[in-house]
């Protein structure tokens, strides 16, 4: 669980940031925490001293900012030209029948979340699904369940056991 | 000077300016949805793109500088046609809600739709689902009629220093929402309405207060008495086709009464009042080393602004309530007890040209035996409303004087609506209280007219007194901002929430003719020049006041009445 | 040169022989392991190599390297034994590596993983092995800007001196005047290959001719457009030629603070880029006074937060700046007034990855390659349906039809070339009639199209075109800042045109009807619009894969409209679905799994599905394990 404390170290590393450590800042707090909570952008706003609703702004503005945690295998579903042509809609809707989930959404037990992305620059290898990191190539939608319960094997192994 | 060539016609232009401004200097009218006058171009509506010769695109005349010698048709078929696409791609994601909506035949969107000759629905499809958020005190959001134009936000952010609102997300997914895109009414919004007016559309309005008043007035049960602000009547004619600057406050008194309002007050009597406190106070916080420089405390968006964003400026602040709070106090138990109304009857109107009072009025602090002391608001725009509403005519009605005994004012009450009008009463009733004579000249040139800080020293008897008035809540954070930096050199500061005073206030007409509200201000400044009584402790009603029932300033009484306190308020700034 | 002497000379020779691989002692092991390589499992094929050497007790470097362009041929691996020249292998998985490797230091190459030796400088060739530099991918390249990916350790600035490297730098900075550099640039005809093709030369000038202390030199490698991947390639592969290029180009402007804004999508080129400028720090190429000419640069790296549109030069600085990515209206322009209101000058990274061999060799040998309007080479991200794909530098003017055919192996499968997109959501698409067309910025803009940041996707008869305008006005939308109303309003109208004709026709009222055959005007109208209006260029050119697929495809488009049918068969909701009796063996399956409970029948015979009801989803499809559903 993150604090508020917790962004207090990251601010100090930029003390003598202005505007222009805003974006910096929200990506070195969303790395830490996994997402951007509104204690942290007020603490950052009272930092940088600016407007809450500025901050707000632009973090709601691009697209690599979340306001609710992720889930523990992060999937983003590439849905660009390259990837379109060789079929990742198909992949993209396996991928939410099988998560039963929509893209921006966490599923209930915190396993997965889901995102599109426009493109990852892996065009060679379309279709291209990428898993906290991890790339696949080629993936159809017969391999979606496959990789998919990989992770979810994974998922089993890590829980702890009261 | 250079010479441009606009629409085969050579015209004049100054080096370095925009088009746009050239163009209009020589009355061509090209239409705009998000120009800002004295702010940076925006350049995001694209209404005003005109064809130049040698640029392969249209071009927006608001961001693009003049050249010697360039060539501009500004309504070419090519232009026209892009400014009625333009139109007709906003009317596509706007409600079809024209005929119920509060901006009906008083709407830059629908203007220029009618303009530009829009017959059919070209472009169908999708409309965004916005919830209105009425949550505020003053202001209502209704995202769903937002174009997108920027200027509320721009307005808050660079004018008003107080940035409440911004752009959420992207694309036409964008809108306009607060931080976390909470309701207005847990943002750092003070209320002042200035985003009410630069809408172009029905997407910002008040809170209308209309029907709890004609309820008031029509339940048998319910005395209903009406105050009005100083402003209003140097604006009301507005409304009504007549042109800016004649007071028409006999002629709107008759209106008042016509509505079934039971007795009609002058605010200006109660400014008169809050001077008599404030001047006093002052005199006080000087003889006796008290919390300096003190500020004036009758503009509401400003209290909030300092209860948010200053809170270290709360010991500053006068403990007088504002006018509107004073006189809504007095009503309730002077009038009522003389009267001999029951306290519980009377329903208590005031007419502002502001947003923020509906705020006021709401404070808890503003409230005795549990019931308000004001129990509507209505500003400029909403007792247009119901004038027309009730059919009544302007022209016709015969002018009609204040009731008794709030009804007298002096010109320094008067003064109020306007800039540096808070300041200048002061002052004549401070240099009375501490010399014992009033002033030659009372009229204070340095504290008059637009600009945003303007200061004087006066000479009171023994004492320098440093005086500052502002308006503009982005100008106030300038001298606060010099104040916590270490000046001292300050007794007495007027703010006034929005830029030029309260005759620029968020209930007021629509839009920001700066014209107009110099007119308005001129008004104001010609029934200072012109009428006998001049200063507020010369008001006859608010001696009588004081000797009936108050006492003397800073009195017990006049303490639980007429005196307030704030507290810093916990919002997300 | 601590001494100046022979001996001295010698010795920095021979190092940068051995930093070259053109003297080993040892084996070297190359696994390309740029994000492609991983894509395809570079990383296991990495630890299985070190498992073998390991395993088999034997001597020998391991070296990762990047992209070398050949990206269907992931994971690519090279070997290069002492005195031999290096070769490379292609589809080394790991489950292929100790076969391979046990072969090639038994002295043997297997013929049906090698794509080819390299000309490796005093080495012996392999008999019977090809060339690369024959292979019908690699021959028609030249091979400028990706001159080292693939062959060298991005993270060693050693290998890129050894090769040359920042020696242009250092003669510039030492010898030349920023006015010289900006008539050599701008001489050479470099013009930016972000897209814009605006000439590079006349942009420096803009700035260092604008007065200012303080002045900004930005490298754009947000690389935004879907289906490029070039920029992510070179500085993965070769991120100091990258850094060269920057040095150079702020020496011209006189700038003394560079920033690359990167798109936060390519954390692998992120960290190469660290690693690289700590490295150049470290070597005293960059910082205050670099080797005594008084040139300070500082080299700062902002990560993009995904926004496409930032790929925009006045949303890209407000980006840096910390505010909402939206573009502002020019004048004044970025050169003249950029970041923090200081002259500053934004290019791409492929231009200023071509700097350093330009400053090394002159304008008039860049120049002696390319088109009269357009010089030098092109890198292109080659994608889609074509047999080979990955990364292609080509000299301009090189024929659309080489590139596809020869170079990417053609269209597999046996299937009909389409079209080529090329230039990503600004472009256009290139039909088989203009496939002869030699590609430069006028040529393409002849034909509706536009080169844009290079991204080519091949197409064959089994795309729909108007579904890729269609994904095309999606991804827009998706992108668009919202700040201008012709291009927030204009693409969704657009967009919602587009979903009109390929949605199904089940209910669909008169009204809809109409409004679907208006369709086509509308779309034209509102082209005509957003490009003329626009505030940036995204808009300006949003249009443009719609206005060029309706100029080369209209039949399509009619066929959609009119007769309510895709004739590649890719929009589901125009397909109709049936399943064959004969196959059906009434399973049930598809009947429980229909979301609009369309299909019929009882269980153990065949089933039926109700025209009416189907809502195309294609969900049958998926479950039925007897591919009994028809779809045509």
């Amino acid at each position: 669980m993150s604090t508020v404390a917790d962004v207090e170290p990251i601010l100090k590393q930029f003390a003598n940031g202005g505007r222009d450590a805003l974006i910096p800042i929200l990506q070195a707090v969303q790395e830490r925490h996994g997402y951007l909570s509104r204690e942290a952008i007020v603490q950052i706003g009272r930092h940088l001293k600016l407007p809450v609703s500025k901050i707000y702004g632009v973090a709601t503005f691009y697209n690599q900012f979340r306001f609710q945690p992720q889930g523990t295998f992060h999937i983003q579903v590439c849905r660009g030209t390259a990837c379109h042509v060789k079929g990742s809609a198909a992949v993209l809707r396996a991928c939410r029948q099988a998560l039963k989930i929509e893209p921006g959404q966490t599923t209930k037990d915190g396993a997965f979340s889901l995102e599109v992305v426009a493109c990852m620059g892996a065009c060679g290898l379309a279709p291209v699904i990428n898993v906290n990191g991890e790339f696949h190539a080629a993936v159809t939608p017969d391999k979606v369940k496959a990789i998919i319960n990989t992770y979810r094997g994974k998922v089993a192994q890590d829980a702890p056991t009261h | 000077m250079i010479t441009i060539e606009v629409n085969n016609r050579r015209i004049e232009a100054k080096r370095g300016e925009m088009l746009l401004s050239a163009l209009r200097r020589a009355g061509i009218t090209v239409p705009t949805l998000c120009h800002m006058e004295h702010l940076f171009p925006s350049g995001a509506c694209r209404m005003c793109v005109v064809e130049v010769e040698g640029q392969r695109n249209l071009v927006p005349s608001c961001a693009f500088p003049v050249v010697e010698g360039m060539k501009v048709q500004t309504h070419s078929p090519r232009a026209v046609r892009a400014r009625k696409t333009i139109i007709e791609l906003l009317l596509a994601s706007h409600p079809d809600d024209c005929l119920y909506c509060v901006r009906n035949g008083n709407c830059q969107l629908q203007t220029l739709a009618g303009e530009l000759g829009v017959r059919e629905r070209s472009y169908t499809g999708e409309k965004n689902n916005y919830k209105i958020d009425t949550s505020s005190a003053s202001i209502v959001r209704d995202p769903a009629k937002c174009i997108l134009c920027g200027r509320c936000v721009r307005v808050c952010e660079e004018v008003q220093g107080v940035s409440a609102i911004d752009f959420i997300n992207r694309g036409s997914r964008a809108r306009v929402g607060t931080a976390f895109d909470q309701g207005l009414n847990v943002s750092s919004c003070v209320n002042c309405g200035q985003c009410v007016l630069v809408c172009p559309t029905g997407a910002l309005r008040e809170q209308s207060h209309i029907k709890k008043v004609l309820d008031a007035l029509a339940d048998p049960n319910r005395y209903v008495v009406v105050q009005h602000a100083p402003s209003v009547s140097v604006t009301l004619a507005e409304e009504f086709g007549m042109k800016p600057g004649v007071d028409i406050c006999g002629v709107m008194t008759s209106a008042l009464r016509a509505l079934g309002f039971r007795r009609v007050f002058d605010t200006a009597f109660s400014a008169d009042l809050t001077i008599m406190e404030e001047a006093s106070e002052l005199a006080a916080r000087i003889a006796h080393g008290g919390i300096l420089p003190m500020m004036t405390s009758c503009s509401p968006g400003w209290i909030k602004f300092v209860e948010e964003f200053y809170p270290d400026f709360i010991g500053n602040l006068s403990t007088c309530k504002s006018p509107q709070q004073m006189l809504g106090a007095v009503i309730k138990s002077y009038f009522a007890e003389r009267e001999k109304i029951d306290p519980a009857r009377l329903f208590s109107v005031s007419i502002m040209p502001c947003t923020a009072k509906k705020f006021e009025a709401e404070r808890p602090e503003m409230l005795a035996h549990g019931e308000p002391d004001i129990d509507a608001v209505l500003t400029t725009r909403e007792l247009a409303q119901m004038i027309r509403m009730k059919g009544l005519d302007l022209h016709a009605l015969p002018p009609d004087t204040a009731d008794t005994p709030f009804g007298r004012r002096s010109t320094a009450g008067k003064l109020f609506g306007a800039s540096g009008g808070v300041m200048e009463a002061a002052l004549r009733t401070a240099y009375y209280l501490l010399t014992g004579k009033d002033m030659e000249n009372p009229k204070i040139q340095a504290l008059r007219g637009f600009q945003g800080i303007k200061e004087t020293r006066i000479r009171i008897g023994e004492l320098d007194i440093g005086a500052a008035v502002v308006s503009g809540l982005g100008n106030a954070r300038k001298l606060l901002d010099a104040i916590r930096a270490g000046r001292n050199d300050l007794h007495f500061i007027e703010v006034m929430t929005c830029p030029g005073g309260c005759i620029a206030g968020g209930g007021q007409p629509y839009g920001t003719d700066l014209d107009a509200v110099r007119e308005r201000m001129q008004a104001l400044h010609r029934i200072d020049r012109d009428e006998p009584v001049r200063f507020s402790h010369r008001n006859e009603d608010v001696e009588r006041l004081y000797a009936d029932f108050l006492g003397k300033p800073l009195s017990e009484k006049s303490h639980h009445l007429l005196h307030t306190r704030y507290a810093p308020r916990e919002v997300v700034v | 040169m601590c001494h100046d002497s022979d001996a001295c000379r010698r010795r920095i020779a021979t190092r940068a022989a051995v930093l070259r691989r053109e003297r080993l002692d040892r084996p070297v092991v190359f696994v390309g392991t740029g994000t492609c390589g991983l894509g395809a499992g570079a990383g296991k094929t990495l630890a299985a190599v070190k498992r073998y050497l390991v395993d088999r007790q034997r001597e020998a470097d391991v070296v990762e390297v990047g992209c070398i362009g050949l990206c269907s041929a992931e994971p690519m691996l090279d070997v290069q034994l002492p005195g031999r020249t290096r070769v490379s292998f292609q589809g080394v998985t790991e489950d292929k590596v100790a076969g391979l490797l046990d072969a090639v230091f038994a002295g043997d190459i297997p013929a049906d993983s090698v794509i080819g030796q390299f000309r490796t400088a005093a080495a012996q060739p392999w008999p019977g092995v090809p060339y690369v530099d024959e292979h019908p991918f690699f021959a028609p390249q030249t091979r400028w800007v990706l001159a080292n990916c693939g062959m060298i350790d991005a993270d060693q600035i050693d290998e890129y001196l050894a090769r040359g490297g920042y020696r242009a730098f250092a003669d510039t900075i030492r010898t030349k005047t920023p006015a010289e550099v900006c008539d050599m640039v701008e001489a050479s005809g470099l013009r930016g290959r972000g897209g814009g093709g605006f000439p590079t030369g006349t942009k420096w000038k803009y700035a260092l001719n604008t007065p200012g202390e303080q002045k900004y030199l930005i490298c754009n490698a947000d690389e935004g457009d879907p289906g490029a991947f070039m920029d992510r390639a070179v500085i993965e592969g070769d991120p100091h030629r990258l850094l060269e290029g920057m040095a150079i180009a702020a020496y011209a402007i006189g700038a003394s603070k560079a920033y690359v804004y990167i798109r936060a999508e390519y954390p692998l080129a992120v960290r190469r880029l660290v690693r690289a400028i700590a490295d150049a720090k470290a070597y005293g190429l960059l910082g205050d006074n670099i080797l005594d000419s008084g040139f300070d640069l500082d080299i700062v790296i902002k990560q993009g937060a995904g926004a496409f549109v930032c790929g925009e030069e006045t949303a890209l600085i407000h980006s840096i700046e910390g505010k909402r990515g939206m573009p502002r209206p020019r004048p004044p322009f970025p050169a003249v007034q950029g970041l923090f209101g200081k002259p500053t000058v934004i290019n791409n990274v492929e231009t200023l990855a071509n700097l350093p061999e330009l400053a090394a060799r002159g304008h008039e040998w860049f120049r002696a390659v390319g088109t009269k309007t357009s010089k030098g080479t092109k890198v292109f991200a080659l994608s889609g349906k074509v047999a080979r794909t990955g990364l292609v530098e080509v000299a301009m003017g090189t024929r659309m039809r080489q590139i596809i055919f020869e170079i990417g192996g053609g269209i597999p499968n046996g299937k009909a070339y389409k079209a080529a997109q090329i230039g990503g959501p600004s472009g256009g698409c290139i039909p088989a009639q203009h496939l002869d067309i030699e590609i430069d910025y006028e040529s393409l803009k002849t034909v509706g199209a536009m080169m844009g940041s290079g991204g080519l996707v091949v197409m064959d008869e089994d795309t729909c075109m108007v579904d890729v305008a269609k994904f095309f006005m999606d991804f827009i939308q998706r992108e668009s800042c919202g700040k201008c109303i012709p291009c927030r309003e204009g693409t969704r109208r657009m967009l919602e045109i587009l979903q009109r004709i390929t949605r199904g026709r089940r209910n669909e009222t008169g009204q809809e009807a109409l409004e679907r055959f208006k369709g086509v005007m509308y779309l034209n109208r509102l082209a005509e619009v957003i490009k003329d209006t626009s505030l940036c260029g995204l808009g300006q050119t949003a249009p443009n894969p719609v206005l060029s697929t309706l100029r080369y495809f209209r039949d399509e488009y009619e066929a959609h409209i009119f007769e309510r049918r895709c004739p590649a068969g890719v929009c589901t909701e125009l397909l109709t679905y049936r399943i064959d009796a004969a196959k059906c063996k009434g399973c049930t399956l598809c009947a429980k799994k229909c979301p609009a409970e369309a299909i019929m029948g009882t269980p153990r015979s065949p089933h039926y599905i109700i025209p009416d009801k189907c809502i195309g989803c294609g969900t049958c499809v998926d479950v039925c394990r007897l591919h009994a559903v028809v779809v045509e």
